[in-house]
């Protein structure tokens, strides 16, 4: 059997890849390219399709229609060992009748390979599980299974490894460190990481690249810092950590600037931060971009500004989260760092939030739709807080 | 006081009723010891080893014991495939039907000894089979299969799934992946399927005597002789019996503690926690 | 399978991921066909056979054959000359089953929750009987209930017993026999069923201001319903259908409707009619299984 991963691999393609279960459509008419040796993170809530897209570049689900190439390659049709991809599964799946080295060892034994005992050895070296090679699977810590798993898929050299929500089982505080361990053993060895996951910080800490994904399709593409700061649909700007949405109609540019009126207010945004600039828009502000102060005047020039009363303060350490009730009764969220400066605001005090327009944003609406000023699912909100 | 009797009375209880259940052994093995003062008797008379060193003195009761293992040998083998076959069929795939397949199986377990015995032997008569040797084993097939298909399908829906697609990532073709991964982590439970079923059909007088003809089996033989008078070897065998399923639960308990234990000590701990320097 | 069930959520999911479709489509119909052929064969079939052996002609013999005459007077003339046997089973196994519990509960209970490291080897005792022959323990009891034995002495001893009583030979030993041979049947189910009764719940319940027979009786008693049904099922359908208790513990005058039957095929080879018997013991036996059935749900059973 000869592997790929002699040959130079090129970069991992999905062209209109689809996936039906019945009526269900798990993965919808997904196209997106993969550079080699990038890290790359599918990232979107439970059954948005994203473990289906990992497993139809596994081999272990058959697409219904589409091609996964891998190069000029079309393996959408190989079986699973067929294909110079490996997968770190959720919850490991290693092999519990099989000790550390032979879970390690399994893929080169399969593949007819005899002396295997240096690479094994060198790669628990690299996971840092020296002398583990007698264990069973059991006897591991949670930790010590991931990187056995890490281990038992990057000894065979593929030219993509998938890792489906590698880190999901582990406590928070071990995850932080394997998250860094990752990024090193991905830029040691210069595969492409395909990596599954719900967790947004876990993408953004990891990948170069990241993918949301809703509906079995991708809603927005590209680095970590640019979706964050200028997400490009409503699902991605409260999926991704949170944001304060407000409907709006969008009149055209005047100049450099998009004009919007949102509940009898007049507001503008850089064009250079509108994905739309005419009809139904939502105006989009980060709650830790709005700033409370006591009266109008205090408000920085070129700033924009809505008033409201603080209904809710939350001390949450590094910060404080107050809720602040417009005069049409939305409730918009405004983060202020605990630096020292300025002291914590009653419940009940009329404020004024204020926002840089450099920092605001504006995003197709359905017409119909309100404010949005509450995350998604229970997200915690990166940024500030976390 | 009324608290420490309130948390022992149940305990008490427990092991009066184990201690009911233990005496029959007990005095099994006893007589095994015993020089009975006549055939007809059931009491203890006086010690003796005369019975475990010529355990064959009567020699129709070692044939019945050695018929026994062999119908039991054939009726596991022939049973455990049979069995772990509908197992993997219906814990591993969809099939129509599967109701009435689960009834079929669910059925005989739920069917007195007696009417499955009494309806064989009508059969077998209607059809002018001859009974004997044969006709037990397939009467004793018939009974395992379901014990077996219970025992397997636990074992096989508690595998995890991914484990195989694990293998199959790794390079594994659908062969090596049965032969490395499902086999050996099914392996136990069709042991004990296999075990389950040897002791069912050795043990089985019921659906036997319907359908044995002249044959006699072990149980068949303690059946007979208990209206002529029972040979004090029948308690040898019994203990003996007794003493090796023992030893073999003993066995694969202590072989498990071990490799626990032997795993946690071996290997020389190396750094307690790699990762924490980075 | 409906079509959501195989709808794969990524995260936190351990479910199986759904069996593959489309390879392979004759599979499973040719790893079943061995094990339902033979039980079709060899279970199905010889009921059918023996619900016709049931409505033979009552005056044929094996030697001249029988003719089938649909006789379906087979039944009550069997009912009607058996029916103090068939009662006896009932009540026997009935009377058995209530000993089997009082104890079998406890047993269980204190091993599921009671028996901390101990449990294992509790758990062995339980089986331990099951490892020999089950002729040869209940020829044991006959030593034990023995005339001279040490407890038929005791029991006259202390009056319980006249000078002349015995226990052999009586329903005492027949019952006791039943109890003593299926008592493991019903342990190990009931075992399963409280092995993961959290005792937090009872803790729970005595916060809640129950008393301890209470908590048994709201809390631990419900939860253990699966495994008190399927273990009651285990004891039962065997010993209703069990002649060798009384064979060899009892007298003609215990004999229960196996003895019956099993004399009706072996001895007077009366075909038509053991086979009514044998029939009418099935029927009232899946009658009863049903109903509990119904109650529990067959998964749990199996």
């Amino acid at each position: 059997m000869t592997m790929g991963h002699e040959t130079p691999a090129g970069d991992l393609r999905l062209a209109n890849l689809t996936k039906r279960f019945g009526v269900f459509t798990a993965v919808d008419d997904l196209s997106l390219t993969i550079p080699q040796g990038s890290f790359f993170a599918l990232l979107g809530a439970s059954g948005c399709g994203k473990t289906t897209t990992l497993r139809m570049i596994a081999g272990l689900e058959e697409p219904t229609s589409g091609q996964v190439l891998l190069g000029d390659r079309d393996i959408a049709g190989l079986r699973p060992y067929k294909r110079p991809v490996n997968t770190v599964f959720q919850s490991y799946a290693l092999f519990p009748h099989l000790d550390i080295h032979e879970n390690v060892a399994f893929g080169l034994r399969r593949r007819g390979i005899r002396n295997v005992g240096d690479q094994v050895e060198r790669m628990l070296a690299l996971v840092q599980l020296e002398g583990y090679g007698r264990r069973r699977p059991a006897q591991l810590s949670g930790g010590q299974q991931q990187r056995v798993a890490l281990a038992r898929a990057l000894i065979n050299h593929p030219q993509v490894l998938l890792l489906d929500e590698p880190l999901g089982a582990l406590d928070l505080k071990l995850r932080r460190q394997m998250q860094i361990e990752l990024k090193r053993i991905q830029t040691e060895v210069g595969i492409t990481f395909v990596h599954v996951t719900h967790d947004q910080e876990e993408a953004m800490t990891m990948a170069d690249t990241v993918a949301v994904m809703n509906a079995g399709r991708i809603e927005q593409l590209g680095r970590p810092a640019d979706l964050y700061e200028y997400p490009a649909t409503a699902f991605v700007a409260n999926f991704l950590g949170q944001s304060n949405l407000l409907a709006g109609e969008a009149a055209g540019r005047s100049g450099d600037d998009a004009l919007v009126t949102a509940h009898g207010l007049r507001f503008s945004v850089p064009a250079g931060r509108a994905r739309v600039d005419r009809g139904p828009v939502f105006l989009g502000v980060r709650p830790e971009k709005l700033h409370l102060v006591e009266r109008p005047e205090q408000v920085p020039a070129g700033h924009q500004h809505v008033g409201g009363v603080v209904t809710d303060a939350s001390y949450v350490g590094v910060s404080t989260q107050y809720l602040v009730r417009t005069a049409w009764g939305s409730e918009l969220s405004a983060f202020s760092a605990n630096s020292g400066v300025g002291g914590q605001l009653p419940l009940g005090a009329a404020v004024v939030a204020h926002w840089d327009p450099r920092h605001a944003f504006l995003l197709p609406r359905e017409s119909g739709e309100d404010d949005q000023t509450t995350p998604l699912l229970d997200q915690p909100p990166v940024g500030v807080l976390s | 006081m009324r608290r420490w009797l309130a948390d022992r009375w149940v305990m008490g209880a427990a092991l009066l009723v184990l201690g009911y259940l233990s005496l029959p052994i007990l005095v099994v093995a006893g007589l095994s010891f015993n020089r009975p003062s006549s055939r007809l008797s059931y009491d203890f008379n006086e010690f003796t080893l005369d019975n475990w060193t010529q355990p064959c003195a009567t020699s129709d009761m070692c044939d019945a014991v050695i018929r026994s293992m062999e119908i039991g040998l054939i009726a596991t083998v022939v049973s455990t495939i049979l069995g772990t076959l509908m197992a993997f069929a219906l814990v591993r795939h969809g099939f129509r039907g599967r109701a009435g397949i689960n009834g079929l199986i669910f059925l005989p377990m739920a069917t007195p000894e007696l009417v499955m015995g009494t309806s064989l032997l009508a059969l077998f008569v209607a059809a002018g089979v001859p009974q004997g040797f044969w006709t037990i084993v397939i009467a004793h097939v018939m009974f395992c299969v379901s014990f077996v298909v219970v025992t397997v399908k636990a074992r096989l829906a508690g595998m995890d799934r991914r484990l195989e697609e694990a293998a199959m990532d790794l390079y594994a073709s659908e062969w090596q992946t049965f032969r490395r991964i499902t086999l050996p982590l099914v392996l136990p439970g069709i042991v004990a399927a296999a075990l389950l079923a040897f002791s069912l059909s050795f043990d089985d007088f019921i659906i036997t005597n319907f359908n044995a003809g002249t044959t006699v089996t072990f149980p068949m033989y303690v059946w007979g002789a208990a209206q002529r008078g029972i040979p004090p070897q029948v308690n040898v065998i019994g203990t003996a019996m007794f003493v090796i399923a023992l030893l073999l639960v003993g066995a694969s308990s202590l072989r498990g503690r071990r490799a626990r234990r032997a795993a946690l000590a071996a290997p020389v701990a190396p750094r307690p926690s790699a990762m924490s320097g980075s | 399978m409906s079509a959501l069930a195989h709808v794969p959520t990524s995260s936190g999911q351990a479910a199986a991921p759904p069996p593959r479709r489309g390879r392979h489509t004759a599979l499973p119909y040719l790893l079943l066909l061995p094990g339902a052929a033979w039980l079709l064969v060899f279970f199905a079939l010889p009921l059918l056979q023996l619900a016709a052996a049931s409505l033979y002609d009552p005056g044929g013999s094996l030697s001249t054959g029988y003719a089938m005459t649909w006789a379906v007077g087979n039944y009550p003339e069997a009912l009607q000359a058996y029916w103090p046997q068939f009662v006896r089973s009932f009540l026997y196994s009935a009377i058995a089953l209530v000993l089997a519990l009082l104890m079998g509960y406890p047993l269980a209970y204190a091993i599921a929750q009671k028996a901390g490291r101990w449990k294992n080897l509790l758990l062995v005792a339980v089986v331990a009987p099951m490892f020999t022959s089950f002729l040869v323990r209940t020829l044991a009891w006959k030593t034990i209930l023995s005339d001279n034995g040490w407890v038929v002495g005791l029991l006259r001893d202390v009056h319980l017993l006249g000078p002349d009583g015995r226990l052999l030979a009586t329903p005492v030993a027949v019952v006791l026999g039943l109890t003593y041979n299926f008592l493991p049947f019903l342990v190990l189910p009931l075992y399963a069923s409280l092995e993961r009764l959290d005792p937090r719940l009872l803790e729970a319940a005595s916060d809640l201001y129950a008393s301890p027979l209470r908590a048994f009786q709201k809390v631990t008693l419900p939860l253990s319903m699966p495994g008190l049904i399927a273990g009651t099922l285990l004891f039962f359908i065997p010993a209703t259908g069990d002649y060798i208790n009384a064979e060899l513990l009892g007298t003609p005058n215990q004999y229960m409707i196996g003895n019956v039957i099993d004399s009706a095929f072996l001895v007077r080879l009366d075909y038509p009619q053991g086979a009514a018997l044998s029939f009418l013991l099935m029927a009232a036996i899946l009658a009863i299984v049903f109903v509990y059935l119904r109650k529990a749900g067959t998964e749990e059973v199996l």
